[in-house]
């Protein structure tokens, strides 16, 4: 009876937080796939303004800092590329997907991180 | 004695486990990320801001080494047929200048000059007291010490500063090139097939000793204003191919081989380029 009235009141907790977090996740994850949608065609500046919106709604969401790594990358805002990675990395450490998109552009950043000269 | 089981414990059992599975289910739904591979063209930007030129000049080089490639020709073509098709400035055509002629006239009248004047301020020569003013740059060039007296060259302003002029102010590409036969000999890991008992193929490294030959690549690219004669900024690259001796591989394309390798990076330096790579988005 115990057991019955934790589980109870644990699930009370859950449907009580899930649906306010449910609800970001569903509303950033249609711009995350618009934001896909767009980028396959091309439109790489509209793709990135989605994915941006997309983490403004919600803050923990990984595919969305990921997709937001790849549009900066593209456009050659690689600070930018590289916070969005470490921050898709700092949530979902594990995710191998983020971690080999991550080594890829480090690779080609670290060859861009040598100082410019001027004549 | 035998325990009964409660029926209501159990139906209130199978509720908690199918309760726990419809959130798990949900849960895996919700994370079950799909994903699209994308093309991506990175664009990185130029290591050097060129921005003040529409032009440039690829004048020529000191080279040194073997003389089965024209090193000098062949790397002013190369390099100017790299600039027309990937960056922005527009490539001058003239004939390749032979630098280590230039070298030793100005080496030359330098020499003459400090036996004028008893000093010469753009040469190394050899004290005074020991004779002849003679000046210390090799005739024939073989390795990177033969080519260090050169340098003075590229540091001679008022030259390039003429030179500038002559072309109405580009971007100076010039340097040396040094290209000089490699032998070596000893282990190498390669790869061997082996079958087993059941006829099963399979490939295994193996160290076996081997003669090779091939080439060393060693360019310096200097950049000189040519507004100023000033040197902008250089890059020096080091590359060498070795093939097993049996093999007769042509100098010239060796010579290709390795200046495929250091190409992406003299253009990274004067042009932006894009690398071509995918990525994976992720819902």
């Amino acid at each position: 009876m115990r057991l019955l009235k934790t589980l109870l009141v644990i699930g009370v907790s859950v449907v009580a937080v899930v649906p306010a977090w449910a609800d970001a996740r569903s509303s950033a994850r249609e711009q995350v796939e618009f934001g896909i949608n767009v980028a396959q065609r091309g439109l790489w500046r509209e793709a990135i303004y989605r994915w941006e919106k997309a983490v403004e709604i919600d803050p923990m969401y990984a595919a969305a800092y990921n997709d937001l790594g790849i549009g900066y990358e593209h456009e050659g805002q690689l600070d930018k590329a590289r916070k969005a990675y470490e921050k898709a990395l700092a949530i979902e450490p594990n995710n191998a997907q983020i971690r080999q998109n991550y080594d890829l552009f480090k690779e080609i950043n670290d060859r861009s991180a040598q100082p410019k000269d001027k004549p | 004695m035998t325990v009964r089981p409660n029926p209501k414990t159990n139906h209130s059992r199978s509720l908690v486990l199918a309760a726990c599975a419809a959130v798990l289910a949900a849960f895996t739904i919700a994370c079950g990320a799909e994903m699209y591979e994308v093309p991506v063209e990175t664009p990185i930007p130029a290591k050097l801001d060129v921005s003040a030129f529409q032009r440039v000049l690829v004048a020529g080089f000191v080279v040194g080494g073997t003389e089965d490639v024209d090193t000098n020709q062949e790397t002013v073509r190369l390099l100017r047929s790299q600039l027309r098709n990937k960056s922005e400035l527009r490539v001058i055509d003239a004939d390749p200048m032979p630098l280590n002629e230039v070298a030793q006239e100005q080496n030359k009248a330098a020499s003459v000059d400090t036996s004028a004047a008893g000093e010469g301020p753009s040469v190394r020569t050899t004290s005074a007291g020991e004779g002849n003013a003679a000046t210390v740059l090799p005739q024939k060039i073989k390795d990177e010490k033969d080519l260090e007296p050169y340098d003075r060259l590229f540091a001679n302003t008022a030259y390039w500063k003429r030179i500038g002029e002559e072309y109405q102010n580009p971007l100076i590409v010039t340097g040396s090139v040094l290209f000089v036969p490699r032998t070596s000999s000893g282990l190498v890991t390669r790869e061997q097939e082996v079958y087993d008992g059941l006829g099963r193929r399979r490939v295994v490294p193996t160290r076996v000793y081997m003669e090779r030959k091939g080439f060393m690549l060693r360019p310096k690219f200097i950049f000189i204003d040519g507004r100023t004669g000033a040197t902008i900024s250089s890059l020096s690259r080091r590359e060498e191919a070795l093939y097993n001796a049996q093999n007769e591989t042509p100098a010239l394309s060796t010579y290709f081989e390795l200046m495929d390798r250091i190409v992406p990076d003299f253009l990274g330096t004067l042009s932006t380029q894009k690398i071509k790579g995918t990525r994976v988005l992720l819902k």
